[in-house]
């Protein structure tokens, strides 16, 4: 019997709780090594519903596939640590300033390259855009079908998946093929803490570039032992085509950013008087706040 | 060709409230671009539809009506979206931000190679100069949303890819009739042409959708009532309150576990998240687990009592006093203000 093969699409994501004053850059883009970067909090739901299926089907093994700088190799670890079985860290320069479709397109390449997949999940959007776009832009691109604001895998075998959605409204249980791109959204189940084992087994993985700050006594224990490699892709190892990578792969600009700024408020004490009142009244309908 | 699109979502047979609202964009976009508005329905049993959407100063509703366009799946919109999208060249096309809009907005854009913003809290139009090519734009459609997790407000374009695509949350924009008189165009679309069996490789086994009775997510205006209201009766005035500012009555938990207000009305974590350009929070404490479903409105009054409550540190405006006192005040300052 053939593998059952799992790609779990993650991002390494800016906390945006934290944003300070010198996380953007001139052009508009956000400068990512000035916050605190953590797994995007669906993907760790996408992951979660993952794990489910390995548990449920023998031998099913799954891959954490993320696109960003050197450091994004956190995540896969983190997956690992979680249960994940291997993990590819696709980057590049070529990569910087994509949007989602630019984004979507090269990890569709990627992907493409990594070869027979039965599932793609994911979370259903990251906290720094909120676009919920690149699950449905890839399933375009790999010619899959989709079932978005998933809850809930609730069975899974080698030709079918049935699935619960959570929508804003209600809820529904749609059957889709296998292969199919899922989208999970926060409602699900939270997903497994990290496994001590797992720690110790994974702790030294490392993409290439990582190793090559390490020293030769780890060479050898990355030979022994090749579950510690992550994989690293550059475009040189993904077939793509230059034009639809970055800033000129993506359709959208960002042509502004004005910063929110936010401060303690300072209410206006109003007395329940006659005269307060009406002040307050007259300045709501002057701000067009009602009226 | 060349016109302002609008993807009308069907729920139950019936027009969403996101779609007659981007009607209402899309009509004043395109009076701006000097160009026609144009919109798509595609569901079952649509018989007479048209008819809704014209007064919004629609000059065409294209229709795709067959029995396995209802209930909504990805692939065969897509398919008819594209295929119509690929006839009639759109410079804009719109699509409510909801579970239906951001599943097919993204497949539409990727299939078309067009860019597309999510969740825009406000649409222009304008120009823009592109230095580098040394090239002017005019007409674009700015795409205005908040970014990284509400820290910043960024406008996207879209120079060179058509349509340029957005979707906009539910409430975001008023919803508006030009002319209940206005003449449209019906386009009955062949939707034999337009999928293929491939299409409905997705099956929906069961559906369980609730009929909201009431729309928080929708109100521009929330008066919330707490425990602090004291019965039932005394929500009352916040109807009237609510009524009187074309808004809703919205409760926080502890209201709702007394019994003062029902169920589907409750803000806050275990509740609706609510966004509205002004909430009223009446004899609410605010505690954080209500404040999570509500901080982000653009105007928050809090009436109270106690001058210590929560709710006064992310209030705009603090009335100290009784809210049955204040509620008819109000009222009645209102409509002695309002034109």
């Amino acid at each position: 019997m053939k593998t059952f093969k799992i790609i779990v699409l993650a991002k390494q994501v800016p906390d945006t709780r934290n944003v300070g004053k010198d996380a953007m850059k001139a052009d508009g883009t956000v400068n990512r090594a000035a916050l605190p970067a953590i797994f995007n909090p669906e993907d760790l739901n996408a992951l979660e519903q993952a794990l489910r299926v390995k548990d449920q089907i023998p031998g099913a093994t799954i891959t954490v596939l993320t696109m960003g700088p050197a450091r994004a190799a956190d995540i896969i670890r983190e997956g690992m640590f979680r249960g994940a079985d291997d993990g590819i860290l696709l980057t590049d320069r070529a990569f910087a300033g994509s949007d989602t479709l630019a984004t979507s397109y090269a990890i569709s390449r990627a992907i493409k390259k990594f070869g027979d997949v039965d599932l793609i999940v994911c979370g259903r959007q990251a906290i720094d855009g909120d676009t919920a776009q690149v699950g449905p832009q890839v399933a375009e691109k790999l010619n899959l079908p989709q079932v978005t604001y998933v809850e809930e895998i609730q069975s899974v075998n080698e030709q079918t998946i049935q699935l619960k959605r959570r929508l804003d409204n209600g809820v529904e249980i749609v059957k889709a093929p296998v292969p199919s791109v899922i989208t999970v959204t926060g409602s699900a189940a939270p997903c497994r803490a990290r496994n001590a084992r797992l720690i110790m087994k994974f702790k030294h993985a490392k993409t290439v570039s990582e190793r090559q700050e390490a020293n030769e006594d780890y060479v050898s224990l990355f030979n022994e032992r090749p579950y510690l490699n992550i994989t690293e892709w550059t475009v040189n190892e993904v077939e793509v085509e230059a034009e639809q990578l970055g800033l000129s792969g993506s359709p959208t600009k960002v042509k502004k950013i004005e910063n929110v700024v936010l401060q303690a408020k300072a209410a206006k004490k109003i007395e329940a008087t006659d005269a307060d009142i009406n002040l307050l009244m007259k300045e709501l309908i002057d701000s067009h706040t009602i009226g | 060709m060349n016109n302002v699109f609008v993807y009308i979502e069907i729920e139950d047979g019936a027009i969403a409230n996101v779609s007659f609202e981007l009607l209402t964009k899309g009509r004043s976009l395109a009076d701006q671009l000097g160009c026609q508005l144009e919109a798509v329905v595609i569901g079952s049993k649509l018989e007479g539809i048209e008819a809704q959407i014209y007064p919004y100063g629609v000059d065409v509703v294209h229709v795709a009506d067959d029995a396995r366009l209802a209930p909504y799946t990805t692939l065969p919109h897509t398919s008819i979206i594209v295929n119509l999208f690929k006839a009639e060249k759109p410079q804009v096309a719109l699509m409510g931000a909801t579970p239906i809009g951001r599943d097919l907005g993204p497949r539409v854009s990727s299939a078309l190679y067009s860019g597309l913003t999510a969740d825009c809290t406000s649409l222009e139009i304008g120009s823009h100069e592109d230095k580098k090519a040394n090239k002017i734009y005019e007409n674009l459609l700015y795409q205005i949303r908040p970014a990284f997790g509400g820290n910043i407000i960024a406008t996207i374009i879209n120079p060179d890819c058509r349509p340029q695509m957005a979707t906009v949350r539910e409430g975001v924009m008023k919803s508006e009739i030009r002319s209940k008189t206005y003449k449209g165009k019906l386009k009955k679309i062949d939707v034999a042409k337009m999928v293929n069996d491939e299409d409905f490789v997705i099956s929906i086994i069961e559906r369980h959708i609730e009929q909201k009775k009431v729309n928080l997510g929708a109100a521009p205006v929330i008066v919330a009532g707490g425990y602090g209201m004291g019965s039932k009766e005394n929500f009352a005035a916040l109807f009237e309150l609510a009524d009187v500012l074309g808004g809703e009555v919205a409760a926080s938990r502890a209201a709702v576990d007394a019994g003062f207000a029902d169920h589907d009305r409750q803000v806050g974590q275990t509740g609706v998240t609510v966004r509205p350009k002004l909430y009223i929070a009446c004899g609410i404490s605010g505690q954080i687990q209500h404040r999570a479903g509500m901080e982000d409105s653009a105007q928050i009054i809090a009436i109270n009592s106690d001058e210590n409550a929560p709710i006064n540190s992310i209030a705009d405006y603090v009335i100290k006093g009784e809210v049955m006192d204040v509620i008819p005040k109000m009222i009645k300052y209102y409509k002695a203000n309002s034109k």
